[in-house]
């Protein structure tokens, strides 16, 4: 690992003055960083520890809505009481990722801005245009099992790894934000996007920008709501797809439903296509399926990964009749 | 102005305070291998996905092979040699005397919940953090709920079986 220089923020704002330093980044709870720098994915020469700068409240607003503070770790957002009753799939979605001892260091502002696990953007020796532009892509042709189905561009099929964000893009969070201008907000839509000719950027998030807090927006169907996960085993593993669903049912007829998926996109992937597809609908495996083919009916899918997208389709229906079958 | 690559910190481990300089590039394991001579904390993968190196952070799990010691000012850091009563370069027992066992070591060994060993550390420290967590959310801790808790301690001889019986054990008293 290169050498580096260390120093702890004292405060939001001094913390984002010394972004303008040359190779500088911020360290949260570390978990991706650190391995990353072990890999020489990245080498940054200053290391700006923000991990002790008092972002960790986790605040319910009265309007229904949560705010938490961005060094929040993922067990302590995960089992919060309200949390778990306002926004189950915030819950379930954090409780899926990585290991007890992970989610106890990782923080949630850092969750969002991890980097894909494309297995050639963590290996210096292959080419990789978001790890250095330009090189080309060793995913395309070679190991992309686990890469997306949706929104891949020539450049690059990476997907977003985190399983929060899937959950966030379903409740339409917020990141509130510190930038070298001042402090800003931005929805967790416009945070991520997908890779078009620019892989190397993860998200639109403003340079030197600290994220501050996610704050869950009064979202009363998120009461009813779940995420479910398929991965290669049946737990501490990355997903091969997944879906965060919320669904209201009344008199067999869909009043309102939202859904995401995971693993199958540079983002998570808002299918605001089955869902305008479904509402008023009857609430039938039938139209789930239908619903669900309108929105994979955009996939690309490369070599090995055509299977994710019968994956969603089904992990779709199912969740969807199970949350159907719940509300008899 | 020099660019310094090292940084002074000041910690607990196992009750005992600590003042170092370390490198900024290195982790928490390697820190208590190395500088502070406690080997019972492993390196297994080293990149946060086998759990060998687990040890509890300020009284929460974590991969030590992930914490840059620099970040751990003020902390209080548990290793397995602190979980019995005598570790193995401090004598808090007189030596004549056996230490005593953490009662997860004990039923470790109770219960053979090991074959060659190597993880086994990660796997107790592990433990010892899941029952606090899982006390203070109240949940019952069947051995479905603790193979999903424990699932960050990878056992290569795969002796799960057993883990899961003297965690058990444990989780019932």
């Amino acid at each position: 690992m290169k050498p580096f220089e260390y120093q702890r923020a004292g405060g939001p704002a001094s913390a984002v003055a010394t972004m303008t330093h040359p190779g500088a980044a911020f360290l949260a709870g570390g978990t991706n960083i650190i391995d990353l720098m072990k890999l020489g994915v990245t080498a940054p020469d200053l290391l700006v520890d923000v991990s002790g700068l008092p972002l960790r409240q986790i605040e319910p607003l009265p309007d229904g809505g949560i705010r938490a503070g961005a060094l929040t770790a993922n067990t302590d957002l995960a089992t919060d009481p309200v949390v778990r009753t306002r926004f189950p799939a915030v819950a379930l979605a954090l409780l899926s990722g990585a290991s007890a001892q992970l989610r106890n260091r990782a923080t949630i502002g850092g969750n969002l801005l991890q980097r894909t696990r494309c297995r050639y953007f963590a290996d210096v020796t292959k080419a990789c245009n978001k790890r250095r532009p330009g090189t080309g892509c060793a995913a395309r042709d070679g190991e992309h099992r686990d890469l997306a189905v949706l929104g891949g561009s020539p450049q690059c099929v990476a997907t977003n790894p985190s399983d929060l964000a899937v959950a966030l893009a379903l409740v339409d969070a917020r990141v509130e934000l510190l930038t070298p201008d001042g402090p800003a907000d931005m929805s967790v839509h416009e945070l991520f996007r997908l890779p078009g000719d620019h892989p190397e950027r993860d998200t639109n998030l403003p340079p030197g920008a600290l994220i501050t807090a996610v704050v869950l927006p009064a979202t009363p169907i998120a009461r009813l709501s779940t995420y479910r996960k398929v991965r290669d085993r049946s737990s501490f593993a990355f997903a091969a797809g997944s879906v965060a669903a919320a669904l209201d049912v009344r008199d067999g007829i869909v009043r309102d439903v939202r859904l995401a998926f995971g693993a199958v996109a540079h983002r998570p992937w808002r299918a605001y296509a089955a869902e305008r597809m479904l509402r008023g609908a009857t609430a039938t495996v039938d139209n789930f399926e239908r619903a669900a083919d309108e929105e994979l009916a955009a996939a690309r899918p490369l070599r090995d990964n055509a299977y994710k997208v019968p994956l969603i389709r089904n992990l779709t229906v199912g969740v969807l009749r199970g949350m159907t079958e719940a509300s008899w | 102005m020099e660019r310094r690559f090292t940084s002074d910190v000041r910690f607990d481990v196992n009750g005992h305070t600590y003042e170092l300089s370390v490198d900024n590039r290195a982790t928490l394991l390697d820190v208590l291998r190395e500088q502070l001579s406690l080997p019972g904390t492993k390196k297994g993968c080293d990149h946060g996905q086998c759990g060998a190196c687990t040890v509890l952070l300020s009284g929460r799990r974590v991969n030590s092979c992930l914490v840059l010691a620099v970040t751990c000012d003020a902390a209080a850091v548990t290793t397995v040699e602190g979980l019995s009563s005598r570790t193995a370069i401090h004598a808090a027992v007189p030596p004549d005397e056996p230490p005593t066992l953490h009662p997860m070591q004990e039923a470790f060994v109770a219960h053979d919940a090991l074959q060659c060993g190597f993880c086994t550390p990660g796997q107790i420290c592990s433990a010892v953090g899941m029952l606090e967590e899982a006390a203070a959310e109240e949940v019952d801790l069947d051995e479905h709920e603790i193979r999903e808790r424990m699932s960050g301690n990878i056992c290569r001889c795969g002796a799960y079986v057993n883990i899961v019986a003297a965690i058990q054990e444990v989780a019932a008293r």
